[in-house]
């Protein structure tokens, strides 16, 4: 049983790579796109605007409090409803980095809230405001203090694309799927897609414990 | 939407309750008694447990109620669709709630251990009446943040044909060709459940600090 599963997922080496690659893409994209449009909400959250930055905080409390899968399908199944046909992948990544955009900001205004507001009321003091006072004094110590939560967000987002496989983005868990359907070897196929998550989990607390060390050095 | 569709989504929700209910009940003190196993760091067993905490945490809970589901009966174990949907979240939670012990049990301070020790306490009953109540209620935010987690990935289970609140939605949302009246109303379900958790977070705190104030 075994063997003969090892042998499939050899056989089957190119479509498991090929989806492997696809979980690697649009984690990276969704990360990366989440990672800006956390960083513009954070600047929205923190700003002086009271009702922006109120109703803004509201909404992402909302999202915190929604499934990622139900969100998925809202996103692929709902903006239809509204004139706007995407594709599943646009859908995935659009999912992807809406959901985790409202997490990364709530965890940067946790570490700013975490820290001393000096810094900031210095920044004001030698005439530092708008973008410049949020890129030069008010984001370095806030991403700094945030590197371990961004870390486990990735995490997150790798474990979140998972579930596209119900809007049939052709990622690792969908591709484990369709060989086990194929050729009847759950164990191995699933077994393996698991074993590809854990090490892609690893890599990246490794980049995270390379990024904290980098951090560290130059203090 | 008709009466018989909230019906139906008052039925998924009710599933979703159960499923998150039962895996949190079994696997938070599976979680509790890994880090305890842990913590005693018995040579051999450990790096057994520390290895598969991480691949547990790794592994997203589509994929493993995909493995509980299709595998298992390969090798003579045919769970049905809700036992193998209650497995799979409790292994989840089960790696995460080991985690969140182990974290607490770490940063508790051994003069209290080693003053119990010198006045003859044995080591289950230090545990039961000195170390527990204390990482209990460190522990207490986190393990919250972590129910709630398990509620927000029980959709899942619907991959193997679970009906919980979100498939129904969508079955809804299918039949009548407008989807966003079922997704708000599961939306409104979610919001409800995640919100009674940390509102019942808020209510133990508070009795905590005015039973340590008394």
């Amino acid at each position: 049983m075994i063997p003969r599963g090892i042998e499939v997922l050899w056989e089957q080496r190119d479509a498991l790579l090929n989806g492997l690659l696809t979980t690697i893409a649009i984690t990276a994209v969704g990360a990366v796109c989440a990672g800006l449009l956390g960083l513009i909400l954070f600047a929205l959250l923190i700003s002086r605007q009271r009702l922006v930055a109120l109703s803004l905080a509201w909404l992402i409390d909302l999202m915190r409090c929604v499934p990622f899968m139900l969100f998925c399908y809202m996103i692929y199944y709902g903006l239809p409803s509204f004139g706007i046909v995407i594709s599943n992948m646009t859908a995935g990544i659009a999912a992807l980095t809406l959901y985790n955009a409202a997490y990364i900001a709530e965890l940067l205004r946790g570490s700013f809230s975490a820290l001393p507001a000096e810094g900031v009321e210095a920044g004001h003091a030698f005439g530092f405001h708008g973008s410049r006072l949020l890129l030069r004094i008010i984001l370095p110590p806030v991403l700094l203090a945030s590197i371990p939560m961004l870390g486990n967000q990735m995490v997150q987002i790798i474990k979140d694309s998972a579930f596209l496989v119900i809007i049939a983005v052709q990622e690792l868990t969908f591709v484990a799927n369709e060989i086990q359907a194929t050729y009847y070897v759950p164990f191995a196929s699933f077994v393996c897609a698991m074993l590809l998550y854990w090490v892609l989990c690893l890599a990246v607390e490794a980049g995270v414990r390379a990024v904290l060390r980098v951090a560290e050095a130059r203090r | 939407m008709g009466t018989g569709d909230y019906l139906a989504l008052a039925a998924g929700a009710a599933n979703t309750i159960a499923v998150s209910v039962l895996a949190i009940v079994i696997g938070a003190p599976l979680g509790l008694g890994l880090a305890l196993i842990r913590w005693r760091q018995v040579r051999g067993i450990d790096p057994i447990i520390a290895t598969t905490v991480s691949l547990l945490r790794a592994t997203p809970a589509v994929t493993l109620v995909l493995l509980v589901y299709f595998a298992l009966p390969t090798i003579g174990l045919e769970l049905p669709r809700f036992v193998a949907a209650v497995a799979t979240l409790t292994l989840g939670t089960m790696a995460y709630n080991c985690e969140i012990w182990r974290a607490t049990l770490l940063s508790f301070p051994s003069d209290q251990l080693d003053a119990a020790r010198a006045f003859g306490m044995p080591r289950g009953l230090r545990v039961r009446l000195i170390v527990l109540p204390q990482i209990a209620r460190a522990a207490l935010p986190a393990l919250v943040n972590e129910m709630t987690l398990i509620i927000k990935v029980s959709p899942a289970v619907a991959v193997i044909g679970v009906v919980e609140a979100t498939r129904v939605a969508v079955r809804i949302g299918a039949a009548t060709y407008n989807p966003i009246p079922p997704f708000l109303v599961a939306l409104a379900i979610y919001v409800g459940v995640v919100g009674t958790f940390v509102a019942a977070q808020r209510a133990l705190e508070r009795r905590h600090r005015h039973g340590t104030r008394a």
